[in-house]
């Protein structure tokens, strides 16, 4: 058979003239990673900002395409990549060997030198890397920088949240240092006067993006993009505007002049909005009216996820118990297994088979659906014990007399042992239900931002861990509680009977 | 012949000897009988047995024609057919009369008829208000069984079990669950519902009860030892044991 060859040029303007000019270039990013990478702005928190959210609409706009950002966790991205969730992850990622098995890397667009920060005033401070040594140092998971910690004998911390509280650690003395990228110090350890940051030669780790391994094509086609956003300046306007044109990303775009021509304006606003963060009672007045409706999103998201998986619990939950305390053999036997499957493993590991797992076997489920599904499941074997304690709780004497007047096994169940069975079951499921409001904040690990989510971002991009953890609580107990109300008026409706006085 | 029981073996398991052993009794139609003997002589077994709430191994329960088997002798599914067929036909009032706590005295009452029957709602109403008013009970027809005293419960469980109109009703050990000042009451209830033809066994401790029947059997050792009307058996017993059991009530 004879080849046909088309130049990928060819392929390209075709491509280009048939796409609809508003198709989205879909990136995955962690918000919750923080500035100056992706972030939401303190200022005004619906939006989206950072130095890779402007590359990523450069980028969008040269490849005639709409930039559309979209969550997961950072530690999660190449797998949501490879699942399909995204077709290209730019969030800081390191080139490295491990990554390059899983993904295709493009040409770096970012070099950072890896930063030392100490407490200004402790003398004993690690101020080289062979100081660190014993010390406890303090840096993201998977990172250079750890590597290099480990390297030279350190006893590293990792830390899964927001830089933040890497820094926090290391003012309240649980750390001696911390080793991080360079924008990551200049963004949460330079403008602290608490914190001194020693810019020495520790190690440059470079960032790239990362593409599906079967998309050589859009690989080919990001590093064009890249190229001319080198060579025409934008990447240097970027970067300057930023604060972050440094010595080393200046060598990496081959541009021989590292010193700052632009005012880096971005980096002064961010100084601005958490350098000094305002008292709790104006940031009350002031800055959370703004972040209402964020939270609003994110409440909004985790009731519902909730409520459908509440149903899919409760509806499982019931034919598991029935199915236990009437079924044949087997089929009890089975609900026993589903049981103990379901209660004894975490949820975290069933959600993410069911998520990243399944599509091995062809099933493929957004990520609304595999929450709720996660969750129902789950909780659906905590309550198929609560409904069992239920039917066990009604006398069998009930039964026998629902059998002696001719009540079919099902029949007694409906209208004889279920209806009693309920009030007992109603106190637990209360609970079950709180329980599950909360866990459902798992389903951020695929991409949804709920309430918790939300809180995690915001309080990582505003610095004010305090103030928005109490108003979180403060959603979720709103949430719950009406639930908690609704779950005692249901339960008095059935322990009506059980009043002594006389109708 | 309304209920006739032949040769009845049931072996608890466990229990080298059998709790009914080969146990027969013939009750003719309309007829209040009770059913004496100490405790272990296997009363509340035969109701249970006759009931379908326990199995038993050997004999036949004959009601009205409907023939059930031992378990030994039929298969499990014709045997459900038996038994489903003999239960439309049986009524039992338990000891602890098992009203259902969520209903009321009249939704206690039409349950079954209207599940079980397909009787209309309002036609099962009009029969269950109709049995209730005549077990006394026309100002507690909307009362939860919580809120009723243990009289009024068990005319509550014997309308529930005459709403489905069966051919025979049995009662397990009626008065103890009583305070003893109700078992004048009791007698007269059961003597109320003989006056409808129905035939009725209890199983009973109760000597002044046993006097106010038709008709007594007299259990020991899982088989009838005597029988006949209070007046003999219970003024000249001619077993040993039946003069023990009476001595020890009296």
């Amino acid at each position: 058979m004879r080849r046909v060859r088309v130049p990928l040029g060819l392929v390209l303007v075709v491509t280009a003239l048939t796409a609809s000019a508003k198709e989205p270039l879909r990136w995955g990013a962690d918000s919750q990673g923080g500035a100056p990478y992706v972030f939401q702005d303190p200022m005004d928190p619906t939006r989206l900002t950072g130095f890779e959210v402007e590359l990523a609409g450069l980028l969008a706009s040269r490849l005639g395409l709409t930039s559309q950002p979209v969550a997961g966790p950072w530690d999660k991205l190449l797998e949501l990549l490879a699942r399909g969730d995204f077709e290209l992850a730019l969030n800081g990622i390191e080139v490295a060997e491990e990554k390059k098995r899983v993904a295709l890397l493009s040409r770096p667009y970012f070099a950072a030198a890896e930063v030392l920060t100490v407490r200004r005033a402790d003398a004993s401070a690690p101020r080289t890397l062979e100081a660190l040594a014993g010390r406890k140092v303090g840096t993201l998971p998977g990172s250079l920088a750890e590597r290099i910690a480990q390297r030279h004998g350190a006893d590293v911390r990792t830390y899964e949240g927001g830089q933040d509280e890497i820094y926090d650690d290391l003012k309240l003395g649980r750390t001696d240092a911390v080793l991080l990228d360079d924008p990551v110090a200049r963004y949460y350890a330079d403008f602290d006067e608490a914190l001194e940051s020693i810019r020495g030669d520790f190690g440059v780790v470079e960032y790239a993006i990362a593409v599906r391994l079967d998309d050589q094509p859009r690989l080919e086609a990001l590093n064009r993009a890249l190229d001319g956003l080198a060579a025409d300046g934008s990447l240097r306007a970027l970067y300057e505007r930023w604060g972050l044109w440094t010595a080393a990303t200046a060598k990496l775009l081959g541009d021989a002049d590292a010193t700052p021509r632009a005012h880096a304006i971005e980096y002064d606003r961010w100084k601005t909005a958490v350098g000094h963060l305002p008292p709790f009672w104006e940031r009350v007045r002031t800055r959370y009216p703004s972040y209402l409706p964020l939270f609003m999103k994110g409440a909004a998201l985790t009731l519902l996820a909730s409520l459908a998986a509440m149903a899919l619990a409760i509806a499982l939950g019931v034919l598991l118990a029935v199915g236990r305390r009437f079924g044949p053999g087997a089929v009890r036997w089975a609900c026993v297994a589903y049981i103990e499957f379901f209660r004894g493993t975490p949820l975290l590991v069933q959600l993410t088979m069911i998520y990243f797992g399944l599509p091995e076997l062809g099933v493929r489920l957004d990520p609304f659906a595999a929450g709720v599904i996660a969750l129902g499941l789950n909780y659906a074997a905590a309550e198929a014990e609560n409904y069992r304690a239920g039917l066990e709780s009604v006398p069998r004497g009930q039964q026998e007399a629902a059998q002696v007047l001719g009540l079919s096994t099902l029949q007694t169940l409906r209208f004889v042992v279920g209806p009693q069975a309920v009030r007992i079951s109603i106190p637990p499921m209360t609970n079950d239900f709180i329980a599950l409001l909360k866990d459902s904040s798992l389903v951020s690990v695929v991409t949804l931002t709920e309430l918790t989510k939300t809180y995690t971002t915001l309080a990582n991009s505003t610095r004010d861990h305090l103030g928005l953890g109490l108003l979180v609580a403060l959603c979720y107990l709103l949430v719950g509680l009406p639930f908690a109300r609704l779950a005692r008026v249901v339960e008095a409706r059935f322990a009506r009977h059980l009043s002594r006085e006389a109708p | 012949m309304t209920l006739k029981v032949t040769g009845l073996v049931r072996r608890h398991a466990g229990n080298a000897a059998p709790t009914l052993k080969g146990l027969s009794f013939d009750l003719p139609a309309g007829t209040l009988t009770a059913l004496l003997g100490r405790s272990g002589a296997g009363k509340s077994t035969v109701l249970r047995c006759v009931m379908g709430l326990e199995p038993f191994e050997q004999g036949t329960v004959e009601i009205d024609g409907v023939v059930v088997r031992g378990t030994k002798e039929v298969s499990p599914q014709e045997r459900a057919t038996q038994l489903r067929e003999a239960r439309a036909r049986l009524g039992l009032v338990f000891q602890s009369f098992e009203l259902f706590p969520h209903l009321t005295a009249l939704q206690n009452c039409t349950l079954a008829p209207v599940q079980v029957k397909g009787e209309g709602q309002q036609a099962a109403e009009a029969r269950a208000r109709e049995l209730l008013v005549q077990l006394g009970l026309e100002h507690r027809i909307d009362a939860f069984p919580e809120q009723l005293s243990g009289g009024q419960k068990q005319r509550v469980a014997i309308a529930r079990a005459l709403a489905m109109e069966p051919r025979v009703l049995l009662y397990d050990e009626p008065t103890s669950a009583l305070d003893p000042s109700m078992k004048n009451e009791v007698l007269q209830t059961l003597k109320r519902v003989d006056a409808t033809g129905v035939t009725q066994v209890v199983v009973t401790h109760d000597l002044a009860l046993a006097r106010g029947v038709e008709h007594v059997c007299v259990l020991d050792h899982g088989v009838v030892i005597e029988a006949g009307a209070p007046a003999e058996v219970l003024q000249a017993p001619k077993h040993e044991t039946t003069r023990a059991l009476l001595k020890d009530w009296t």
